[in-house]
């Protein structure tokens, strides 16, 4: 919520147009599928799955994502914008190829995690919530992502990337640069002889 | 408590696994309890003295027995997977590790409170986790342990995964089911309690994932054998989170008679201090509960004891600081987090969370007055106790704890004009004295 901020005043930011959206056949299959673990009238409930679906089509949610999705759910556009703007991982803007979301609450702070924010600045020359000019990578600031034994931690699209100190985030942007996520520590939950 | 129980194969390979969980006597639980009448699960489950482990420690035989079975309408388990409470990550590791456990447990709730559905509303952010919940529910039905007839009873149970979107608020149980709905993530007025009227105007409950985990246990050894685990009232095994200046930092399974001095110290545990520095303070519950000093550990981690020296042990998120903590920085980093996280719904939160914010930012700064700290403590009583979910006492509770216990390092900002303690983990902007 940014209510609040500054002197108090609250403002309706719509998205851009952006280009003609719909599903694919693929992600509209899989759309009906989630659909199908309501009842029939209640298919407004898989309206966060749709926006996962259409910003893994797009990248980012547009106006014209909001009313294909309403025309999809069957709800309003207004409904579907209403969800949008509450929710922290809609983006409702273009991102770089990677997103880097560093946890910012306490126990990561604790632990750092003002610094690793500081360094990813730097080292990317973007500020919080900025992407770089190249589009290669965003860089957010997101509050406890539930994994405060390995703080600090940051996370990478959907990927995890856990026990950063301040001094390894140089590592970390080369790997993504060299080799995608596959360069990341995934989950330390994992363990040793784990089937994929 | 010997061994874990909740926990016990989570380190070894494939634990998650279908195989792995019925070769380790998985699914036999549910097996008894299809066995049993509805009324005498609830009736066990109430007898163990079983109590929520998402926060508010409610039990959990109560809140099933609550749930209106003579509706007409369909009723629904929600669990709730949106671990969010700063300081918690318990969750993640039963979901990731031990699923199936769950999925037991989600089963013989279904049949206890009559649902045919579960739904686990699981926060985005876990994706990695949703992937493998997805996975191994697929088996599990294949297996015929989950949908049409399981184990040839006749009984239909389904589970289906809920992938949220980023939104703390959406671990208040109404908010939750608001969400499930397709909407905003915001608070119900109740009554109407969820048991009453929940999802889709249904008889519905909510329990936390560590909750269903612990019903397969109870429904195998029974409930006296559970109760016996921990102080009374207090029964079963409980994961702690110890996170922050500790030199062992993950979750911990334990019986609620161990001393919360002992999770922050013992090598079992927390193993200590980081560095060999003193340390300063614990949040016991997740972000949202009053602190406790050194001198007030010696209390068993159980619900009734940390209640006893006047904190709460909430999602059991302990959070360890060392010296170098400002309190001030402190308060003002979990209010970043409240005022974020306010759903907006009731003024006091949504306006009083970023007001204390900003006072608190501005103490941080060395730009505050004696004066606000009176501010700090009028603003947060106005938001105690005045908003429809306990958001609105947990936005409050870190400003009230941190200037009642700590006003002198509150003082010693305005006085100096800057942080007095500006940690060198910190970032470079701050250490330095922008002020």
């Amino acid at each position: 919520m940014n209510y609040g901020r500054g002197r108090y005043q609250s403002a309706r930011q719509l998205p851009e147009e952006g280009p003609a959206f719909a599903y694919t056949e693929e992600n509209r299959q899989r759309l009906e599928a989630i659909c199908a673990r309501y009842p029939p009238e209640q298919r407004k409930s898989a309206i966060l799955a749709a926006l996962f679906l259409a910003q893994q089509q797009q990248g980012h949610i547009t106006r014209n994502v909001m009313r294909h999705v309403g025309e999809v759910i069957g709800c309003t556009s207004a409904d579907v914008e209403d969800v949008v703007t509450y929710y922290t991982m809609f983006y409702t803007r273009p991102v770089g190829r990677h997103v880097l979301a560093v946890c910012r609450t306490l126990s990561c702070a604790l632990m750092g995690a003002e610094r690793v924010t500081e360094q990813l600045s730097q080292l990317l020359g973007v500020k919080s919530g900025e992407t770089d000019a190249a589009g290669e990578f965003t860089l957010l600031e997101v509050e406890c992502l539930g994994a405060c034994d390995r703080a600090p931690v940051v996370s990478v699209n959907d990927h995890w990337h856990e026990c950063q100190s301040p001094d390894d985030v140089r590592a970390l942007v080369d790997g993504l640069r060299r080799e995608g996520t596959t360069s990341l520590t995934g989950c330390h939950l994992r363990v040793a002889g784990d089937e994929q | 408590m010997s061994e874990p129980l909740l926990t016990r194969y989570v380190r070894e390979p494939n634990s998650f696994t279908l195989d792995f969980y019925t070769k380790h006597g998985g699914y036999e639980a549910l097996r008894k309890a299809l066995a049993m009448t509805p009324e005498s699960v609830i009736d066990v489950v109430k007898a163990s003295g079983l109590r929520g482990r998402g926060g508010a420690g409610f039990p959990t035989g109560l809140k099933w027995q609550f749930v209106d079975k003579t509706s007409p309408r369909p009723k629904y388990i929600c669990c709730n997977a949106d671990e969010s409470e700063p300081g918690t990550f318990k969750d993640h590791v039963l979901m990731e590790r031990n699923p199936h456990l769950l999925f037991e447990g989600c089963l013989i709730g279904c049949h206890a409170i009559g649902a045919k559905v579960a739904y686990i509303y699981i926060r985005g952010e876990f994706y990695h986790v949703q992937e493998i919940l997805e996975r191994e529910l697929e088996k599990a039905r294949a297996a015929g342990l989950i949908g049409s007839n399981i184990f040839g009873t006749g009984f239909d149970y389904e589970i289906y995964v809920h992938r949220g979107a980023g939104a703390y608020e959406a671990g208040e149980e109404t908010a939750l089911i608001e969400s499930l709905e397709g909407k905003r993530a915001q608070p119900r007025l109740k009554p109407p309690f969820p048991a009453v009227e929940g999802l889709y105007g249904c008889p519905t409950a909510v329990n936390n994932v560590e909750t269903l985990c612990n019903v397969p246990l109870i429904i195998e050894h029974g409930a006296e054998w559970f109760a016996a685990l921990g102080p009374e009232k207090n029964g079963g095994p409980k994961l702690y989170c110890i996170s922050g200046h500790v030199r062992r930092p993950g979750v911990y399974e334990a019986s609620m008679h161990t001393p919360l001095r002992d999770l922050v110290y013992d090598e079992r545990f927390g193993g200590g201090i980081r560095d060999g520095r003193a340390l300063k303070c614990v949040i016991p519950g997740g972000s949202s509960v009053p602190v406790l000093l050194p001198d007030q550990l010696d209390i068993p981690a159980s619900f009734d004891g940390v209640a006893s020296a006047g904190s709460l042990l909430g999602s059991a998120g302990i959070i360890v600081m060392d010296e170098t903590t400002c309190m001030v920085w402190a308060a003002e980093n979990l209010l970043h987090f409240y005022r974020h996280e306010s759903c907006g719904k009731c003024t006091p939160c949504r306006e009083g969370g970023a007001w204390l914010h900003n006072i608190l930012g501005k103490i941080e700064r060395g730009e505050g007055q004696m004066k606000d700290l009176d501010l700090l403590l009028s603003i947060a009583g106005n938001i105690m106790g005045k908003t429809l979910c306990a958001f609105g006492d947990a936005a409050a509770t870190p400003v009230l704890t941190t200037v009642r216990t700590f006003r002198e390092e509150y003082e010693a900002h305005v006085r100096e004009g800057r942080c007095p303690l500006p940690a060198p983990w910190r970032a470079g902007a701050r250490t330095v004295g922008a002020h």
